[in-house]
C-alpha cells in the first residue's frame, strides 16, 4: 500500500520512540527467565529466579510493607483528594486559581525537595521514622494526583444535576452521596488505582521518610544491587512492571467509562 | 409532586448503590487480606510473638546476614529482629544524622566509624557483655580509628586487590602496574570509588594512600588520566559479573566479589599487589539513639560467635574478624587469598584514613578524571 511519505516517517518515529521506552523493560523481562546466574549470558529458559523470589523472606516482608503503605496512603489520599476536588470546584473563580497553584505545586516540585522537607518536618515534630511516616509521605504526594483527576471529571458534570437534587429535597450530603459521587466514581477509582501505583513505585520520598522496619520493595531492590545484579531482581522488577501496567491500564479504563 | 420525586429517587438510589457496595466490600476485603497476610510468612517458623517482646532493629548491607542465623538468635533470646538494608556508608550516615533513627545495631565501614565517632553518634560498648569480641584476628586487634574497640567491633574484613582471568593472563601479575598494561585495553574495570582508585595508584608510586601532599595527589591524577583510555568502566557493583562473563579480564576490587566470580569461572584469580593495598573492615556499632543497648550488645556477641561468624564468612566470602571462626571456615575459603589474605599480603596492607582538607584535592582530581 502506498501511503503519504510523511505518515510513514511519523510511523517510524513513533516506533522508534516506543522501542526507546519499552526495549529496556522487554530485555529486563526476558532475562528474568534466563537460566544463567550472569545477566549477560543467555543459557535457556528457567523459572528458578521466580522460585527463589517466592522463598526470599526479606523480599516478601518488603513487598508486604509496600502493599500496606500503598493501600493505606491511597485510602487517605482518596478521601482527602476527593473532598478537596469537590470543595475547590465549588469555590468562586478567583480563590480557585489560588488553590489551583497550591495543589499543583507538589506535582511539579522536585520529589527530592519534598522528601527532604518531609524528613525535616518529621524530625522537627520528633516523630520516629517508620511505616507511619512513609505512609504519610505517600499520602502527601498522592492527594494532588487524586484531586487533579477527580476535578477534571467534576468539571464536565452538569452543575444543575446537584442543584436539581437539592431542589427535590436532598440534603447537601445526600446530593453528594447519591448524585455527584456516583457520577464521578469511575474517576475516583481511576485516581485511587493511579495513586496506589505511584505509591508502590516511589523511591525518593520513601528513601527520606523510611525508618526501622519500613523497607519497601524499591528500597530493597536498590540495596540489593550493591551485592551484584542477580536475575532475582529482574524477576522481581518484571512482576512490578506487570502489576504497575495493569493498575495504570485499569485506572485509564475507569477514567474513560461514563465519558460519552 | 414531592412524593413522586421521592419515589423516583429511592428507586434510582438502589440502582446506583448496587455496584459501589460491591466495590467497598472488595476494598475492605483487600485491606483485610493484606492485614491478615502480615504475620503469615512468620507462622510456624518463629515463636509466636509474646506481649512486650523486645525488638532489635538491625541496619546492614544487603544480604549481609543469613535469615537462618537471625531465626536462631530469635529462638535463643525470644527477641524479634527487624532487618533493613542500606547500600552505602553515606546513606547510613545520612539516616543516622537525621536524628530520627531507631536502629540498634548498624554496620559502618572502618572510615565511617571514625566519622560517626567524631560526631558523637555512637554508644560506648561494654566489653564484658561482648566476650566474643575479645578474640580478634591479628590484623584487626587494633583498628586505627578505634584501637581499643570502645565503640566498634570489627565484623567482616578484607582487602582491595586485583581480580584477573588466568586463562587470558597466564603469568600471574604481582603489581598494580598491570592495570596500565596496554595489552588489556578496554578489558579493565576500576572501582567507582575515588579514594580506592587513588589509593591503588598512590601505592604504585610508592606513596601512602592517605597522602595529603597536593603535588603527590596531582601526580597520581596524571597517572589515572593516562590509564583512563584502557578502562572499560568504573564500577563498584558488578565487576564480579564482568569478570565472570569475560567482559573484563582485570578488575580492581574487593576480594569477596572476586571470590564469588571464581565460583562462576574457575580461571579467575586474585592478588594483593606487592606495593601494598587497602585493608578494610565493616564494624558492628550501636548508635547512641538505640533504645535497646543490652540486646544490641547481645546481638553483636552472637554475630561474633565463632560458629555464627564462620558461617557468615563462608556464605559472603569475606574474612571474619573472629580468630576462632577462621579455624572453622572450610579449607577452600580459608586458603582463598581473595577472602583471607596470606601472611605476605598482610605485611603491607594500609587502612584508609581521613585525609582532612586534602580530600578536596582528591575530589577535584576525581571529578576531572570522570569528566574527561
Amino acid at each position: 500500500m502506498m501511503r503519504d511519505p510523511r505518515k510513514a516517517w511519523l510511523r517510524a518515529a513513533s516506533l522508534g520512540i516506543m522501542m526507546f521506552l519499552y526495549l529496556p523493560i522487554a530485555v529486563l523481562v526476558v532475562y528474568s527467565f534466563n537460566a544463567a546466574k550472569l545477566s549477560t549470558a543467555w543459557q535457556g529458559l528457567s523459572l528458578q529466579w521466580y522460585a527463589l523470589l517466592a522463598r526470599d523472606h526479606a523480599l516478601l516482608v518488603a513487598l508486604q510493607n509496600s502493599l500496606l503503605i500503598a493501600a493505606v496512603s491511597t485510602a487517605i489520599a482518596t478521601l482527602l483528594g476527593v473532598s478537596a476536588a469537590v470543595g475547590i470546584e465549588r469555590l468562586p473563580w478567583r480563590r480557585r486559581t489560588w488553590l489551583d497553584g497550591a495543589f499543583l505545586l507538589p506535582l511539579v516540585m522536585p520529589e527530592v525537595m519534598m522528601g527532604v522537607a518531609l524528613l525535616l518536618f518529621f524530625v522537627l515534630i520528633k516523630m520516629p521514622l517508620g511505616l507511619l511516616t512513609v505512609t504519610i509521605g505517600h499520602a502527601v504526594f498522592n492527594v494532588p494526583v487524586v484531586t487533579m483527576i477527580v476535578r477534571a471529571r467534576l468539571r464536565k458534570l452538569d452543575p444543575h444535576l446537584e442543584e436539581a437534587a437539592r431542589d427535590l429535597g436532598a440534603t447537601p450530603w445526600q446530593a453528594f452521596r447519591r448524585v455527584t459521587l456516583p457520577l464521578v466514581r469511575p474517576s475516583v477509582i481511576g485516581a485511587a488505582l493511579l495513586a496506589f501505583t505511584v505509591s508502590l513505585d516511589d523511591f525518593v520520598v520513601t528513601f527520606f521518610t523510611a525508618g526501622p522496619g519500613a523497607t519497601t520493595l524499591p528500597l530493597k531492590v536498590y540495596s540489593m544491587i550493591k551485592t551484584g545484579i542477580s536475575p532475582e531482581i529482574n524477576a522481581l522488577s518484571a512482576m512490578l512492571v506487570v502489576v504497575s501496567m495493569a493498575l495504570v491500564g485499569l485506572s485509564l479504563v475507569m477514567q474513560r467509562t461514563n465519558e460519552k | 409532586m414531592i412524593r413522586r420525586s421521592m419515589g423516583f429517587r429511592i428507586s434510582h438510589y438502589h440502582q446506583i448503590t448496587k455496584s459501589p457496595k460491591h466495590a467497598w466490600l472488595a476494598a475492605v476485603l483487600c485491606v483485610a487480606s493484606l492485614l491478615a497476610c502480615q504475620p503469615a510468612p512468620e507462622d510456624g517458623r518463629k515463636p509466636a510473638p509474646k506481649a512486650g517482646q523486645a525488638t532489635l532493629y538491625y541496619f546492614t548491607w544487603s544480604d549481609y546476614v543469613g535469615p537462618e542465623l537471625l531465626e536462631e538468635f530469635e529462638r535463643q533470646t525470644g527477641a524479634k529482629v527487624v532487618v533493613d538494608t542500606f547500600s552505602s556508608n553515606e546513606e547510613l550516615l545520612a539516616k543516622l544524622q537525621s536524628g530520627a533513627s531507631g536502629y540498634d545495631v548498624i554496620v559502618p565501614s572502618d572510615f565511617m566509624v571514625a566519622v560517626m565517632m567524631k560526631q558523637g553518634l555512637l554508644a560506648e560498648l561494654d566489653p564484658a557483655k561482648i566476650p566474643n569480641a575479645q578474640q580478634l584476628v591479628g590484623a584487626l586487634a587494633t583498628l586505627p580509628v578505634d584501637p581499643e574497640h570502645r565503640f566498634s567491633v570489627p565484623y567482616l574484613w578484607g582487602t582491595v586487590g586485583i581480580g584477573y582471568d588466568s586463562s587470558v593472563i597466564p603469568t600471574p601479575p604481582d603489581s598494580w602496574a598491570v592495570l596500565w598494561d596496554k595489552r588489556y585495553e578496554g578489558k579493565i574495570s576500576m572501582l567507582n570509588d575515588q579514594r580506592e582508585v587513588f589509593g591503588a595508584v598512590l601505592r604504585l608510586m610508592g606513596q601512602s594512600m592517605n597522602s595529603r601532599d597536593p603535588a603527590v595527589i596531582e601526580a597520581a591524577k596524571a597517572r589515572l588520566l593516562e590509564q583512563k583510555p584502557l578502562v572499560k568502566t568504573y564500577t563498584s557493583d558488578h565487576f564480579d559479573q564482568l569478570l565472570a562473563s569475560g567482559e573484563v579480564v582485570l578488575a580492581h576490587g574487593w576480594g569477596g566479589p572476586v571470590a564469588r566470580a571464581m565460583a562462576l569461572k574457575p580461571s579467575i584469580k586474585y592478588i594483593v599487589p606487592k606495593e601494598g593495598a587497602t585493608i578494610w573492615a565493616d564494624c558492628l556499632v550501636i548508635p547512641r539513639t538505640s533504645r535497646n543497648k543490652e540486646l544490641a550488645m547481645q546481638f553483636i556477641n552472637y554475630l561474633m560467635d565463632r560458629d555464627v561468624a564462620a558461617r557468615t564468612s563462608e556464605r559472603l566470602l569475606f574474612a571474619s574478624a573472629s580468630r576462632g571462626a577462621m579455624a572453622l571456615v572450610a579449607a577452600g575459603v580459608q586458603n582463598n587469598p581473595a577472602v583471607y589474605p596470606d601472611e605476605a599480603a598482610l605485611g603491607h596492607l594500609e587502612w584508609m584514613l581521613d585525609v582532612g582538607d586534602a580530600l578536596r584535592s582528591y575530589d577535584r582530581g576525581w571529578t576531572e578524571l570522570k569528566m574527561k
